[in-house]
């Protein structure tokens, strides 16, 4: 029994406001283990990135903070590491690869380099060039050598990605956090980053959080994936039994709106009303305003707790009831379907 | 310096009184130059003593009895002589800034809304005029033709106005694509009315920041010119009073201080104004 | 690359040109004689100024008299300076070098001194949202960049020379003559001191506000939070990424404003009779010396142009992205 590699707890996140401090992660758990891949999903505004943040406490803004719980990588707290300790983990222990490339790289430096960042950050002196080769070689990038002395700008997008994920995996991390790593590539470069991060996560034993809106990206590459909505986790479990059979309104919707073949032929779903802007949010369970099946007197007033059902858990009120495993259903006929 | 490409004159938008009076050193620098501009035009009444004329207290040492900041080595009061010397300062320093701003707007609009072999033209004349060095180029000019108020205004204006014609026309350009600008001229309106009326209101933002920034440096380098014995001899004024501090200075602190700090103040006084302009019409770029 | 230097150049011939023609122009339009100008205040026998009408060709139309001008300046021929009994060039050649220490210095100390604040009041602004460090930084260059800088020597001169005794306050060596060699280049330093510091601060005001500007640009850049996961150390990411890629508009600031501290240079050698150009300058406006002032103008104008020519040239080397032109 190999011990879990990151364990989240019950973490928050703040982004001061004026005097005010608007929780943006509310009360987070989750958990990924070695060689794993957990997804994190929920669109924009879910708080995703913010956890993913969190995890090395490195926001991209000077206003957000972690407010409570614990970041646990291997045993230690990194929330309560001081500075300088916290910058020999960065990079280190655990790797972060970002949405866009292209801003993501240094325009003034060559590839190569910047790959070598991370080992002479963290006292490597010799082997470096032989390491950023052996690296480009595992990103299946031809050409190491030319590669590595080219600048970003003269490479193309699926190639900075990969250089991003060289650089995070230079100094052979346990986990590795990916922050929407393909959303901003062409579908059919998207293909082929989801490969590579599968081959690196069985051929390293690679843990590995990926932060995403595409539930597609999150059926191919991961085990367990963990749903967020407005800063909390809404629903948690293991893939196949998600896609399934989702237990919680807002999953079921999302994966409704996935087009397949088969509903090519009826009108476009999407849940109505739109995410809840942060700071205000509605009273109870946060999703009760968009809710098929929300319950007057239980749904607005009292704000519903994570409970485990079956192989993972959820955050509904109604969640052991009929109604729930498809809320959908008296929507969908609402509409016009044939 | 953000084009407020947004229609609708700055000083339309409700917040900016409030944005521009947002920072306690805006209030200071407004309220200085309300009574520096109050102590000018009232001099006479402010000060006890004529400024140009000396009497027997040659040198004394400020909170002498009757001279608070002392006398010169003539024996003419230094208050008097400060206060006075705000009026060529002030007079100079707007005059030019004025000059400058309708020269650079008059240029700057018609190379920006006509174009071509205008605008070509009109900015090669601009980056030849900013290429000169503006103080020696202004020094020399003096020296040469003479001095007079009039004269140092229309040097310094001569100096000034390629910056403002050069944001003017990236301004105009811009707005000359809008919408707005094409529905004015179907509805008729001629070239000048257009230029006056629809374009210039939208371009006013950089050209108010330019102008407050424009009279610190005018009122900079005519201190300078008069450091230089250059000024007008008929007035008083703070760079020649600096000029005359020079071979005092062992004896006479006082005559180099305080006409140093009134061109400090006013200098600095302007340029916040100028910053807190800035932040007021482009609150885009005001984040940091 | 080479094509964008020669562009370059075709621009700035141009500009030259029209510099030395408008020293023409100030010689030929200014009230009275041109003659008696360029002879100035001094006495002068009628044959000589007979000789020296033929030989300016003021009996010539306008367009020859201008392209005797060129010619003139192209050889280097300034013409003479009365005042001083010496050829103007020479005399300027004279002097050139105790200006070129002083600005060069005050250059050099500006732009160093200049980023580092810059550097350090970025950084304060970004850790926290109202940095103290970032405060002070930015009003000491607020109030630095609104003191006249001779008002400054005057003041530097009161407090370190006059109160304090520490440092010299007049020309740039001691009176009775210095040592030769290293020795005496180490004594004349301490004159160095105040004139370059008061020459160099309203440059340097202005050098830490662009730096501040351009880095707090970069500082919010993704890439700069990429490097610090990667575990890269604070310097690192302030002077390897940040300060690289904010470089650009920091060179193009501290190239294009040298006219600024040249034109400095003049009153700062008025105050500290530091004998260079700009104490030349001063001297001949005082006597009425026209060539001399007619050369300096045309000096510092063209030195104005070669400067900025260099500093685009630079810029653009340094980004690799703009290559291609």
């Amino acid at each position: 029994m190999t011990a879990t590699l990151l364990d989240i707890r019950k973490l928050s996140v703040d982004i001061a406001r004026g005097r005010r401090a608007l929780r943006v992660v509310n009360d987070v758990s989750l958990t990924v283990e070695p060689g794993e891949a957990v997804g994190l999903v929920g669109e924009s505004g879910s708080g995703k990135s913010m956890t993913a943040f969190a995890v090395m406490n490195l926001f991209p803004s000077p206003l957000a903070r972690v407010a409570a719980g614990q970041v646990v990588l291997n045993g230690q707290d990194l929330t309560s590491l001081p500075a300088d300790a916290l910058r020999r983990v960065r990079g280190a222990q655990v790797g972060m690869v970002f949405q866009d490339p292209t801003s993501y790289l240094d325009p003034l430096m060559p590839v190569g380099r910047q790959i070598a960042e991370p080992l002479r950050a963290h006292g490597r002196t010799d082997g470096i060039d032989a390491r950023v080769l052996e690296l480009l070689d595992l990103m299946e990038l031809p050409q190491a050598v030319a590669v590595a002395r080219k600048y970003p700008h003269e490479l193309s997008g699926g190639m900075r990605q990969r250089i991003l994920i060289a650089a995070a995996l230079a100094m052979k991390p346990a986990l590795l956090i990916a922050d929407e790593p393909t959303t901003a590539l062409d579908v059919t470069v998207q293909a082929g980053i989801l490969k590579l991060l599968t081959k690196l996560r069985r051929e390293l034993q690679l843990g590995i959080l990926l932060i995403t809106h595409d539930l597609a990206v999150v059926a191919e590459t991961c085990q367990r994936v963990n749903v967020m909505y407005a800063g909390q986790i809404i629903e948690a479990d293991a893939v196949g039994p998600l896609f399934k059979a989702p237990r919680h309104p807002y999953t079921q919707g999302l994966l409704a709106s996935i087009l397949s073949p088969a509903s090519r032929a009826h009108s476009l779903f999407s849940i109505p009303g739109g995410v809840p802007i942060a700071g205000q949010w509605p009273s109870g369970c946060r999703f009760h305003p968009r809710c098929p099946i929300a319950r007057p007197g239980v749904c607005d007033v009292l704000a519903p707790e994570l409970v485990a059902r079956g192989s993972g858990a959820d955050r509904c009120h109604l969640g052991g009831e009929a109604v729930a495993a498809d809320a959908w259903r008296t929507e969908a006929r609402s509409g016009t379907r044939p | 310096m953000n084009v407020a490409a947004t229609v609708g004159t700055p000083f339309q938008r409700a917040p900016f009184l409030k944005l521009l009076l947002r920072k306690g050193s805006t209030w200071a620098a407004l309220a200085f130059i309300a009574a520096l501009v109050l102590a000018a035009v009232l001099a006479p009444w402010v000060v006890a003593h004529d400024p140009l004329r000396g009497g027997n207290d040659a040198l004394l040492a400020p909170l002498a009895a009757g001279h608070w900041l002392g006398t010169d080595d003539l024996g003419r009061d230094v208050w008097a002589r400060v206060v006075f010397g705000a009026r060529i300062s002030l007079t100079i320093g707007i005059a030019s800034a004025l000059f400058a701003v309708v020269v650079g707007v008059v240029i700057g609009a018609l190379a920006g809304y006509f174009g071509g072999w205008i605008d070509a033209l009109l900015m090669r004349v601009a980056e030849f005029f900013q290429t000169l060095p503006r103080f020696v180029v202004a020094l020399i000019v003096i020296a040469l033709f003479g001095t007079s108020v009039l004269k140092m205004i229309v040097v310094i204006a001569a100096l000034s106005w390629p910056q403002l014609a050069r944001v003017v026309r990236a301004s105009v350009a811009t707005l000359a694509q809008s919408q707005f600008v094409d529905a004015a001229r179907v509805a008729g309106m001629g070239h000048a009315a257009i230029i006056a009326r629809e374009i210039l209101p939208n371009a006013a933002a950089p050209i108010i920041v330019l102008g407050s920034l424009d009279i610190a440096m005018a009122i900079l380098i005519e201190a300078s010119l008069s450091f230089f014995g250059l000024g007008d001899a008929n007035h008083v004024s703070w760079g020649a009073m600096l000029n005359d501090a020079q071979q005092y200075l062992r004896s006479a602190w006082w005559m180099s201080v305080f006409p140093g700090l009134a061109i400090a103040l006013t200098v600095l006084a302007f340029n916040l104004l100028g910053d807190a302009l800035n932040d007021a019409l482009n609150p885009r770029g005001a984040a940091r | 690359m080479t094509a964008f230097i020669l562009r370059r150049l075709l621009h700035a011939v141009p500009l030259l040109l029209a510099v030395v023609v408008l020293n023409f122009l100030l010689i030929a339009f200014t009230p009275g004689d041109p003659i008696t100008l360029l002879v100035g205040d001094f006495p002068a026998p009628p044959e000589y100024l007979a000789q020296m009408r033929r030989e300016y060709g003021l009996d010539q139309p306008l367009w020859v008299q201008l392209l005797r001008y060129l010619g003139k300046v192209a050889v280097g021929d300034f013409g003479f300076s009365f005042a001083n009994q010496q050829p103007v060039a020479a005399l300027i050649f004279d002097r050139l070098g105790a200006t070129l220490e002083l600005t060069l210095t005050a250059l050099l100390f500006a732009s160093v001194v200049g980023i580092a604040f810059g550097v350090i009041a970025a950084r304060s602004a970004s850790a926290r949202r109202h940095g103290v460090a970032d405060s002070v930084i930015q009003g000491a260059s607020s109030a630095g960049y609104a003191v006249p800088d001779f008002w400054l020597g005057q003041i530097l001169i009161l407090v370190f020379a006059i109160g304090l005794g520490w440092l010299p306050s007049q020309g740039n060596a001691p009176v009775r003559g210095s040592a030769p060699g290293w020795a005496g280049w180490v004594a004349h330093l301490p004159y160095l001191v105040l004139p370059a510091f008061a020459l160099s601060l309203r440059y340097l005001t202005l050098i830490t506000r662009i730096t501040r500007a351009a880095m707090l640009e970069v500082m919010g850049a993704d890439y700069i939070l990429a490097a610090r996961a990667r575990g890269a150390s604070e310097w690192t990411v302030l002077v390897v990424h940040a300060l690289r890629n904010a470089a650009a508009p920091v060179l193009a600031v501290i190239g294009y404003n040298v006219g600024f501290v040249l034109a400095g240079s003049a009153l700062i050698e008025a105050v500290f009779a530091w004998p260079g150009i700009g104490r030349l300058l001063f001297e001949s406006i005082s006597k009425r010396d026209y060539p001399v002032m007619l050369a300096i103008l045309l000096m510092v104008s063209a030195t104005v142009v070669i400067a900025n020519l260099v500093t685009d040239i630079v810029h653009r080397m340094i980004d690799p992205r703009i290559e291609r032109a």
